[in-house]
């Protein structure tokens, strides 16, 4: 009896979730009569990348309370956003993925770390429905799929960005640090040794470390004895906080820079003062008095919003605007504005909108490419100063 | 039980087994059929399955023979990447590989993807022979830390500069050629359990029970120890590889950090939960937790009744479930969800016995 | 290399040997008596961190070291209570499942409670004061680490040697029956050991973590995987093999990662382990025929 029990629970389990996989159409119709259309949020919340996932789904949250009416066919949809957690994990990134498409969402905003969303981009582009990357910065989230966009500039980019920063500054000596295994690191330190090969900066050393590692002093100190100007350690914030400490004790006193992961204000708390003075690349920077348009509607608030930081602080966060935060906000207006131009929810015409969409955002002017990949030639670099990241220059490549 | 009853009961079963294949496939052709309204179900079956297979493998040496291996990560990343290189399209190769190219001789060798997976199957079993005779040598709680240890070393290399050319190192492969429809996936995972499940019936797999029971009595009835936990292991860790490559198959991209240790933990839920020693439970097993932790995702999300957020609900939650679970099965039903029994083995069997090998003790022994 | 580059990779090995002693010490006791691997220690470990951070923030710091400590011996002793006294009779591969299931545990309610996020380590004052000495630089607990680790491992030897517990300890290790036929009561003893493990666990995370500054939920996994193997290198039950099996790990894996090849640091430690138990399976001190198996 008891195996005819587990297989009658088997069939349940099978049976209820094709029930609550399907069965949904496009546009629904809530409770109070109006029709919705749902935006699919696919970004960690938890795991390693948890802390930079949840800065960019406020971003998108924030977007979504100014922007949640859209016109279609002349019927007027209200736009809902259907969060799932991918767990930074690759394995729950499909599942998470295959959830947004169970849920019929007509596009996607997301996600913080470049490989959860390639895993992703596969089942996206099967469904066709069209994703917006935030701050995925890999060039194989869009390379060979015409269905991923990204509101933010690349790898290449930014190693080629720092390396600039470098040239500029008149550093000549440079050491790299990676983290083995790990695209983002590996890709960002890759492309900046091949521009200091271009630009003729020296890189006396290179060193690597495993996922994990705790102790960098190994590392650091044979970093110490090569002598350099300036070192540069993209990493998760998870480790930044160890290398600046840890390099710092052993009397390692040059400069140290990062991407735009470090950008984090954990990172300062975390590493005691020994952040001060540390250099990243950024997607924006936050300039209240200044802003206009988008911009100032994201900064200052409407009659709707009063201001991103107000809003941040009123969830509980630091009030320093993550500019991760802006690029969630990008992704979801350039997703809205698309749908909006498509007139239209099918993932087809919105792809075809977006490809010819322009306009301009928090974070600059916004357009994407053949690759999908936004127009951008200019990055932000911040230093710590007085443990607060201030905006120092803007670099650009062309 | 006398044997008329019991091949009354062979013949029940036998019959139930087939109707739930032919249920099984109906079902998932009519989902093939609807694909983009039930996807979130298929790929939660695909899922499944394919850990249903990895479930299988890791009980064959742990359940069946006694020994407690940890290794399961590190043999899927085997069989994985092996499975990826050899079926990534050509023309995307260039792509995939786009920061430090791929090795001159890999660069054109694609090959059906059944036989990719054999092939992953095999290396993985290659390195279990190797691995094997200084490992098996271990007593049971340091075999489990060694072959951790090993699977953690396998993870290093794949993703080590040394081999960027083969394993595009850090940066993952991707493009890998998914499952076209979830009958493919239905057909491999069960190609791979029946196989399995023959093993563990024929005298190979007595052989391996007998290890488990009582390595003296097995020696003195001239069962070969050593070669009995050998082949166990290789065995084990061929199907191990096989499901690594189905995997990959399902996720279509891989790298170094999807097979962490917590990889084996997932797998070790998994046989724990369904009961260790039982085919039928690491199957079912395997559905329940994939399933459980879907269908558990509201845990993670902020539930507010009444205007007011319930503070347990936050995202990590549904992990803890699963953790506490865990460990009321370890502690209070120590043979898993089905007990140790199988919902239906007897079926594979040719020759009845009086016997009931269902109740036969877990693996282990003081 | 020259010689401060020498020196100062030495004292980077020596202080997280010191911090690698540490745990390696409760994995030996705990294995000595029980003959299980305590997949969990390393996660007490991070715990104890988890618990530092959050007393340091309420009261002052000697009294929030004393919680941290207080704290964590407490919950060895629990864990030993609630998973794996209830299984002394099972089969050896269900205590260990047990084991995995605690560590599984420790980490996710970490991970639920505190977020995946690194936590910021509180500084203990005068504990993070740079040293400068010529060229070589560090701070005042990379050269307190291995002083204090020497202390306790003094003072321990001492309990086990010279006191009626640590007989009590001893007895129970060798074996198990005829100890409790002799009035040795067994759950009090196993307590006990879980609690000295648990004690030392805090004052290495205390040590290793002031060092590191960040708490993580996975902090503990990957330096309790190191320490055991620090323990079976030792020779298992060996307190003085521990110590020096900590010792030998840490400044190991500092020259592999300083000769540039931090792909193979963790993969060096599984390969001393496998050679280790292939040569000399009691390890370096470990008694002979202590497997009752």
């Amino acid at each position: 009896m008891k195996k005819f029990l587990s297989v009658l629970l088997a069939g349940i389990l099978a049976l209820s979730l094709v029930a609550c996989g399907g069965g949904k159409s496009q546009s629904t119709t809530s409770a109070s009569g109006e029709k919705v259309i749902k935006i699919g949020v696919f970004e960690p919340q938890t795991g390693e990348n948890g802390g930079g996932g949840i800065q960019e789904v406020y971003g998108i949250r924030y977007a979504n309370m100014i922007y949640n009416k859209v016109n279609i066919g002349g019927e007027e949809y209200k736009v809902e956003l259907f969060e799932v957690d991918n767990k930074s994990d690759k394995t729950e990134a499909v599942n998470a993925a295959q959830k947004l498409i169970a849920e019929k969402v007509v596009a996607v905003c997301g996600s913080y770390g470049s490989g959860v969303s390639i895993a992703a981009g596969e089942y996206f582009k099967e469904a066709k429905i069209p994703a917006m990357g935030c701050s995925c910065t890999n060039p194989q989230v869009t390379n060979g799929n015409e269905y991923y966009f990204r509101t933010c500039f690349l790898d290449p980019f930014q190693g080629t960005v720092m390396s600039s920063y470098c040239k500029n500054h008149g550093y000549s000596r440079v050491a790299v640090i990676t983290q083995l295994g790990d695209d983002y690191s590996e890709g960002l330190g890759n492309f900046f040794v091949k521009a200091c090969e271009k630009n003729g900066i020296d890189v006396v050393a290179q060193e690597k470390f495993q996922t994990n590692e705790q102790d960098f002093k190994a590392i650091l100190t044979n970093i110490k004895v090569a002598n350099p100007q300036f070192i540069f350690a993209p990493s998760s914030i998870a480790t930044a906080p160890l290398i600046l400490s840890q390099a710092r004790e052993l009397g390692i006193d040059c400069q140290i820079g990062a991407g735009d992961t470090w950008e984090n204000g954990t990172i300062i708390e975390n590493a005691h003062g020994a952040a001060e003075g540390a250099v990243v690349t950024t997607f924006y920077e936050a300039d209240p008095d200044k802003a206009t348009g988008e911009e100032a509607i994201f900064l200052n608030g409407n009659g709707t919003v009063n201001g991103f930081s107000n809003y941040l602080v009123s969830m509980g966060q630091p009030k320093d605007i993550p500019a991760v935060s802006a690029l969630g906000y990008d992704a979801y207006l350039a997703v809205f504005k698309a749908i909006e131009a498509a007139g239209s929810t099918d993932g087809n015409a919105i792809r075809e909108a977006l490809t010819k969409l322009s306009f301009t955002g928090v974070t600059g002017d916004i357009s994407f490419n053949a690759d999908g990949d936004a127009n951008k030639n200019a990055a932000y670099v911040k230093e710590v100063e007085n443990g607060k990241f201030v905006f120092k220059e803007v670099v650009k490549i062309n | 039980m006398n044997k008329m009853k019991f091949k009354d009961k062979i013949n029940i079963d036998l019959l139930i087994y087939i109707a739930i294949i032919v249920v099984s496939v109906i079902v998932l052709m009519y989902l093939d059929m609807n694909k983009f309204e039930y996807n979130y179900a298929i790929s939660i079956i695909e899922k499944s399955l394919v850990y249903a297979v990895v479930a299988l493998s890791m009980n064959i040496v742990t359940g069946f023979t006694g020994l407690f291996s940890l290794g399961q990560a590190g043999f899927m990343a085997l069989g994985a990447y092996t499975t990826a290189i050899l079926t990534i399209p050509v023309a995307a190769r260039p792509n995939v590989y786009y920061m430090n190219g791929i090795l001159p001789a890999l660069e054109n060798v694609v090959v059906p993807i059944p036989v990719a997976l054999i092939l992953g199957g095999l290396v993985a079993a290659l390195f279990a022979a190797l691995i094997g005779i200084p490992v098996l040598k271990l007593k049971s709680d340091y075999l489990a830390i060694a072959t951790l240890g090993f699977s953690e070393i396998i993870r290093a290399v794949i993703a080590s500069p040394m081999m960027d050319k083969i394993t595009n190192g850090s940066y993952g492969l991707k493009s890998i050629p998914g499952f076209k429809s979830s009958i493919e996936c239905f057909v491999f995972s069960l190609v791979c359990i029946v196989l399995m499940i023959l093993i563990i019936n024929s005298s190979t797999g007595r052989d391996f029970k007998a290890v488990r029971e009582d390595e003296i009595a097995a020696r003195s009835v001239g069962i070969n120890i050593f070669k009995t936990k050998q082949l166990s292991f290789i065995v084990s860790s061929f199907f191990t590889g096989v499901g690594g490559g189905l995997l990959a198959m399902f996720m279509r991209s891989i790298d170094s950090k999807t097979f962490q240790i917590t990889l084996t933990y997932d797998i070790l839920l998994i046989v724990v939960l369904g009961g260790i020693g039982s085919i039928t439970g690491s199957i079912v097993g395997a559905f329940f937790v994939t399933a459980g932790k879907e269908i558990l995702r509201f845990f993670d999300e902020p539930l507010v009744i009444a205007g007011t957020e319930v503070p347990l609900f936050k995202p990590g939650f549904r992990m803890v479930i699963f953790s506490i679970l865990l460990m009321v099965v370890v502690l209070f039903f120590r043979k898993g969800l089905l007990g140790g029994k199988e919902l239906s083995v007897k079926v594979f069997k040719k020759h009845s016995r009086k016997k009931n090998e269902d109740n036969v003790s877990e693996g282990g022994k003081e | 290399m020259n010689i401060n580059q020498f020196l100062q990779h030495a004292l980077t090995g020596i202080s997280v040997g010191g911090c690698y002693a540490l745990i390696a010490i409760g994995y030996t006791l705990v294995y000595g008596i029980l003959r299980l691997i305590n997949f969990a220690h390393g996660d007490i470990f991070m715990i104890a961190g988890y618990f530092m951070i959050f007393s340091f923030a309420v009261m002052p710091f000697p009294i929030a070291i004393l919680v941290t400590l207080v704290a964590t011996t407490v919950l060895g002793i629990l864990i030993e209570k609630f998973a794996y006294s209830p299984l002394r009779q099972a089969p050896r591969m269900s205590v260990m499942i047990s084991a995995i299931g605690v560590s599984y545990l420790l980490q996710n309610l970490a991970t639920y409670l505190f977020t995946a996020l690194p936590k910021a380590y509180p500084a203990i004052p005068g504990l993070k004061q740079v040293i400068k000495i010529g060229d070589i630089s560090t701070s005042l607990v990379t050269i307190l680490t291995p002083v204090i680790t020497i202390l306790l491992v003094v003072l321990l030897l001492w309990l086990v040697n010279k006191t009626k517990i640590g007989m009590a300890m001893r007895a129970v290790s060798r074996d198990y029956e005829a100890a409790s036929l002799m009035g040795i009561k067994l759950n009090k003893t196993i307590s006990f050991t879980f609690a000295i493990g648990s004690l030392l666990a805090a004052i290495g995370s205390i040590l290793y973590f002031t060092d590191r500054m960040t708490v993580f939920p996975f902090s503990g996994s990957l330096p309790g995987l190191k320490c055991f193997v620090a323990a079976v290198f030792g020779g298992i039950g060996s307190i003085p093999g521990a110590l020096l099996g900590g010792f030998f790990i840490g400044i190991c894996e500092t020259i592999i990662k300083a000769v540039g090849l931090s792909t193979f640091s963790d993969a060096f430690t599984f390969i001393v382990l496998i050679v280790m138990l292939l040569i000399k399976p009691t390890g370096l001190f470990g008694e002979k025929n202590i497997d009752k198996v």
